[in-house]
This record gives structure tokens, sequence and C-alpha cells, in this order.
């Protein structure tokens, strides 16, 4: 089971687990992307992400395949969190569910580097001095 | 024949616009439509060349357009 979301509340993401977990399978692994309270030395008060929406739902589904294909892993579900969000809220969740464990930390380590590279999503941070800056991730640290 | 061009982030910021209509004639490319936003108020905030999405997919700028399509300019993405 393969599947992309794009969601404006918060992410549950024990129900992703439950989604995605079977009882043939071994390994269950989960990526949780959080918003950082420091970003390149500011203090960050809060972060609005949008996206071009539609677009962005298809490159994270093709992204979910490719990693299917690649390690062969059958059930991986990326839900991403647009809107404002408040430090220490998750920003992305994405969790594969596979027998053995090295095709599911192969799978979720492809699936956020790639979705850092090619989805269509853009974050806004409002720092506490009341400026604000979109950040590209080619300038930020990775999370 | 006529596409619709989508601005997003801080491309829509410094353009001062999300989107516009532009009338192109047939055999147009992704280059046409870059060509054209290159000379609005406010393009100096964007790339020489941009990175763009025809139709929700990734495009080269010498892709063809035809009638309807939907041209974005993708800023560079920080999701994750």
């Amino acid at each position: 089971m393969i599947r992309a979301g794009l969601t404006k509340s918060e992410i549950d993401s024990t129900r992703i687990i439950a989604e995605v977990s079977e009882s043939g399978n071994g390994a269950t692994t989960v990526f949780i992307g959080t918003v950082r309270s420091v970003n390149d030395g500011r203090e960050v008060q809060s972060i609005e992400y949008s996206a071009y929406e539609p677009m962005a739902e298809k490159e994270i589904l093709s992204i979910l395949r490719e990693a299917s294909v690649n390690y062969g892993v059958k059930n991986i579900v990326a839900e991403h969190r647009l809107g404002e969000i408040k430090i220490g809220e998750a920003s992305v969740v994405i969790v594969a569910s596979d027998p053995h464990r090295a095709p599911a930390l192969d799978a979720l380590r492809y699936v956020i580097e790639q979705l850092k590279k090619r989805v269509p999503i853009w974050k806004l941070e409002h720092y506490a001095d009341g400026e604000r800056s979109w950040v590209s991730a080619a300038e930020g640290q990775p999370a | 024949m006529t596409v619709t061009v989508r601005f997003f982030a801080s491309y829509a910021e410094v353009l001062g616009q999300p989107s516009l209509v532009l009338d192109l004639t047939n055999g147009a490319t992704v280059y046409d439509v870059v060509s054209h936003v290159a000379g609005m108020p406010g393009a100096a905030g964007l790339p020489p060349a941009p990175l763009i999405a025809v139709n929700h997919s990734y495009a080269k700028h010498s892709a063809i357009l035809a009638d309807g399509d939907e041209v974005a300019f993708i800023p560079p993405v920080a999701g994750g």
C-alpha cells in the first residue's frame, strides 16, 4: 500500500504506523521531520509551508513508487504538513513497513532525500525579531 | 493559444501576482514563457533559467506548449 498526503492539520504518526503495519512485517521504520527553533543561527518563531499542491502530491507519490520498486517495499506512506506550524511539530512523516529492516530503512532514506530535492513545497520562516524569509533547502541545514 | 502561468512562494512575491494568462503563437515553447516573464517588473528576483513544470511535471525550456497548458515557475524547494 502506497499513499501520499498533504494536510493542514497535525500529522498523526500513530495512525500512519497502524496503516502500513502488517503481521508478516518484522520492520516498520519511521521518519519524523520537525520544525527547529533555531535555523542558521536565527531564532524561529513559526514556519509556514505552502505547496503547488497537485504537483507536490503527484511528485511524492512518484518517489514512493520509486522507493517501492528500488527496495521491494510494498507499504510506504508519506504525509507532509502545510500551513503554519509551531516549533516542535511534525512537518513530514514517512513510514515504511517490510518483512525485513534493511529495505524498510533504505526506502525511508530514499523518500526523504528525494522529497527534499524534488517536491514543490516552500517554507517561509518567521523569526523572533519580526523578519521573515523563504528558506531554500540548499541554504538551510537538512532536517 | 493560451497558457496559464503560475508563480509560487518568493517568485509570486517579487512578481506581485500568483498567476497570469498568456496568449502565444502555435509552437511556442517554455523558453518563450520564460522570456516573457523575464521582462516583467520584479523579474530581477528570478534566476535566468528557473525550474519549470508543465501540467505538474518538470519540463525542459525547449518543451513545446499546447493550448490550455499550465506552466509553473518552481522556486528552490524546501520541503521536509
